[in-house]
């Protein structure tokens, strides 16, 4: 390859240069109309995931099977049932012993047993009473909400007694709370553009590890090499089309947010535009690196699997919290580029334009593009020669 | 009797030729049995909804004792950590837009002379719903401190105490620790990935290089070639599930309730699945990289929609009965259901049962492709 090592000047010079990438361009872009693997993966399959997910995915917990139990129907017990009955999180079953309803939670029929006591009256007036609440605490997120709901349901029923001065008030302090960004406490609002970034992120990588991966095995990158074209030449042709086929389901994806899911978009689209940009691009990049390194699809593939999906899945923040992450596992995240697409993605969606949260991750993107960029270049060189 | 013999000895023979395939290259050896383990031990520390870290910023405007005391109830819970006394509620916006606090506690004057005279006093509390699931959490963390503060204040002031208190308790998992629900749930998520696609790819690469022919000219019957490939991915994806096993148990310590053979038994029944499905996708695709592509499309739908992150029942409808194709699902509930509650093959019909038919009808469809194919 000692060609490569020494360009003469006029291969490279601007205009022919130019010249070279729009062929590889038009290239590729005829091939990627003429197969149609890389639109399916493109653009349908984005389109496929954000819905069978959006609408799949949700944290939010409704018409729970809820076992509550009246061991002696007093008046006030039966008011406190019915405000379960009234409630839209439950879907309670009564009944008046505890034996049938431990048999319903351990078969899975519940989610919880509410226990109101036979000295549940009696009690009241003592103000001792005492309402027993036992949860399954497999799901412990959901078993946590439960908890929190059949205490407000609680709670409501006792403000009732308060009023109507049948009992003290319910407690010196009352916490008010509000949800900024989210009022109503929709789950989709976050989990939505999180799945965004999974989507591309998928998507990005298994566009270029496979493409790339064919071509190494079908030796048809070697004879390019006979060619004036030089390596970062045939990066950008080959990463422009596929970023421009990424971008295309990414607005897909955008379109279904907003107008199928009702996530607001707070921010703006030219912030939004431009971080997905750089991100498509950092994808794209990484299934460039995967499979210019292994030149295999299978193991290209699996290792974009591996590297980008589950991480991008469990490690990104987009449905667990990474402040409660211990240390060195958190050291691990900052090192994946969905960490900051994902807290971008929140904040332009949900909060807005916010420069103290857009403009340090978006850097982290930049710097993570032009590495790969780099490192994609160096691996390919030396793989070529 | 003989023609059995000699089936199983055939099986035998190509189960053990596979594995030689997969093993004999340390690459690919390692491939298969460290990436479980390890993300086991990496993500069963970030996969927890679980809160340790709360940063929260304080607006006391009562500079009282009693608020000193609530906010000190905070502060000693080991989970909140105050990252700012904010003076005006101006400032508020900025600290949670650019995520510097989770939430902010907000006192206003009147609070410990309104609790003094015996009225209910307010505190604000403004979260970051960016992800309404950890503020919703933390929300609940806080509640709890209040109570807390109630019950100490009534107590020492002689007021009443509320009229009735929720006594809640869960079973199975005391603490409501999700690290517990959601490790056993990944012995399934992090062998199907591999199961599947290493029978879905096995079959097409032989079936691109040609190799696959060379096989049907041999002796082998259809339903030994099948027999042959399924063996060594569901030994493989057993190997795996106990490696996870072991980082749930030796590394993480979550205490395991029922038997080892009735996971055993489940477990075997869902790699049946997976192997079966991962053979259909073998015998629908033409090349290698339609094989992947497929595998692809089904691995990720399963891997999210199988309950292990967010809860079956809270899906539409439609796709909660969509979810009934996913071996993943069942999977999931069995390995949880062993693992935390000691439940038996009794309490586990539910899922036992549509995994051996997904097992039975994606193994005899990929039979009968295979057997057209061959005519």
């Amino acid at each position: 390859m000692s060609t490569k090592a020494a360009p003469s000047n006029a291969t490279n010079a601007w205009p022919s240069k130019l010249r070279r990438i729009r062929a590889l361009v038009s290239k590729e872009g005829r091939q990627i109309v003429r197969d149609p693997s890389s639109i399916a993966i493109g653009v349908v399959l984005p389109l496929i995931l954000i819905l069978l997910f959006g609408y799949g995915l949700s944290l939010d917990v409704k018409n729970v099977p809820l076992a509550v139990v009246i061991e002696y129907p007093t008046p006030e017990a039966v008011e406190l049932a019915a405000a379960f009955q009234l409630s839209p999180y439950f879907h309670p079953w009564m009944t008046r012993s505890m034996p049938p309803a431990q048999q319903a939670l351990l078969e899975h029929r519940v989610d919880g047993i509410v226990r109101i006591p036979a000295d549940f009256s009696r009690h009241i007036g003592a103000g001792d009473a005492e309402v027993q609440l036992i949860v399954h605490g497999g799901d412990a997120n959901r078993a946590r909400i439960i908890e929190g709901y059949v205490q407000g349901a609680v709670g409501v029923w006792a403000a009732r007694l308060e009023a109507q001065g049948r009992a003290s008030r319910s407690g010196p302090v009352n916490l008010q709370t509000r949800l900024w960004f989210n009022e109503a406490n929709d789950s989709r609002y976050f989990l939505v553009p999180g799945l965004i970034v999974l989507v591309m992120t998928l998507i990005g990588g298994l566009l270029t590890a496979m493409v790339m991966a064919r071509e190494w095995e079908r030796g048809t990158l070697e004879s390019l090499l006979v060619t004036p074209v030089r390596t970062e030449e045939i990066l950008l042709g080959k990463t422009l089309p596929y970023f421009v086929l990424a971008l295309f389901g990414f607005m897909l994806c955008v379109l279904s947010a907003k107008f199928l899911f009702h996530v607001p978009l707070r921010g703006s689209v030219w912030v939004l535009l431009g971080a997905s940009m750089l991100y498509v691009l950092i994808a794209l990049g990484i299934g460039l690196l995967i499979s210019s390194w292994v030149k295999n699809q299978l193991v290209a593939s699996q290792l974009t699997m591996l590297a980008t999906f589950l991480p991008a899945f469990m490690l990104s923040g987009f449905l667990f919290d990474l402040r409660s992450v211990p240390t060195p596992v958190r050291m691990i995240t900052y090192a994946l580029p969905a960490r900051y697409y994902v807290a971008l993605l929140q904040s332009v969606f949900l909060a807005g334009d916010v420069w103290s949260v857009i403009i340090p991750n978006t850097l982290a993107l930049a710097a993570m593009a032009a590495a790969l960029a780099l490192a994609s270049r160096a691996v390919m060189r030396k793989k070529l020669e | 009797m003989n023609s059995i013999i000699g089936s199983l000895l055939r099986i035998l023979a190509l189960t053990r030729k596979e594995l030689l395939a997969v093993l004999k290259d340390p690459r690919s050896r390692n491939s298969l049995l460290i990436p479980p383990m390890v993300q086991a031990l990496v993500f069963g520390y970030a996969a927890t909804y679980d809160l340790n870290h709360v940063p929260y910023a304080a607006l006391d405007q009562d500079h009282s004792a009693a608020s000193r005391q609530l906010l000190a109830g905070l502060d000693g819970s080991g989970i909140f950590e105050r990252v700012a006394n904010v003076q005006r509620a101006g400032d508020i916006k900025s600290l949670i837009d650019a995520r510097r606090a989770l939430l902010i506690v907000q006192i206003d004057q009147q609070f410990e002379r309104h609790l003094l005279s015996g009225q209910s006093a307010d505190v604000q509390l403004i979260a970051d719903g960016r992800n309404s699931n950890t503020a919703g959490t933390a929300i609940g963390y806080v509640t709890s401190v209040v109570e807390q503060f109630n019950l100490n204040w009534s107590r020492d002031h002689g007021a009443a105490p509320p009229p009735v208190r929720l006594v809640a308790r869960a079973w199975y998992n005391p603490n409501l620790e999700t690290r517990w629900f959601m490790i056993p749930g990944m012995i399934g998520t992090l062998t199907l990935l591999q199961t599947m696609m290493l029978t879905a790819m096995s079959v097409a690469r032989e079936r691109e290089q040609g190799t696959f022919d060379q096989l049907l000219v041999t002796p082998y019957r259809p339903f030994e070639i099948m027999a042959g490939k399924a063996l060594p991915s569901i030994l493989v994806g057993t190997i795996q599930a106990g490696g996870v096993l072991l980082v749930a148990q030796l590394w993480f310590r979550i205490p395991f309730a029922g038997s080892y053979l009735t996971l055993c038994a489940g477990l075997l029944l869902f790699l049946l699945a997976a192997v079966g499905i991962g053979l259909l996708i073998s015998a629908v695709a033409a090349t290698m990289q339609q094989a992947l592509l497929y595998s692809m499309l089904l691995i990720m739908p399963f891997s999210l929609l199988s309950g292990l992150t967010t809860p079956i029942s809270s899906m539409p409808i439609a796709l909660q009965y969509l979810t009934a194709i996913n071996p993943l699902r069942y999977a999931i509930d069995i390995t949880r259901r062993v693992y935390l509650e000691g439940a038996g093959l009794d309490l586990l019909i539910s899922d036992l049962w549509p995994l051996a038919v997904l097992g039975t009808l994606t193994l005899w469809a990929a039979a009968w492709m295979f057997s057209h194919r061959m005519q």
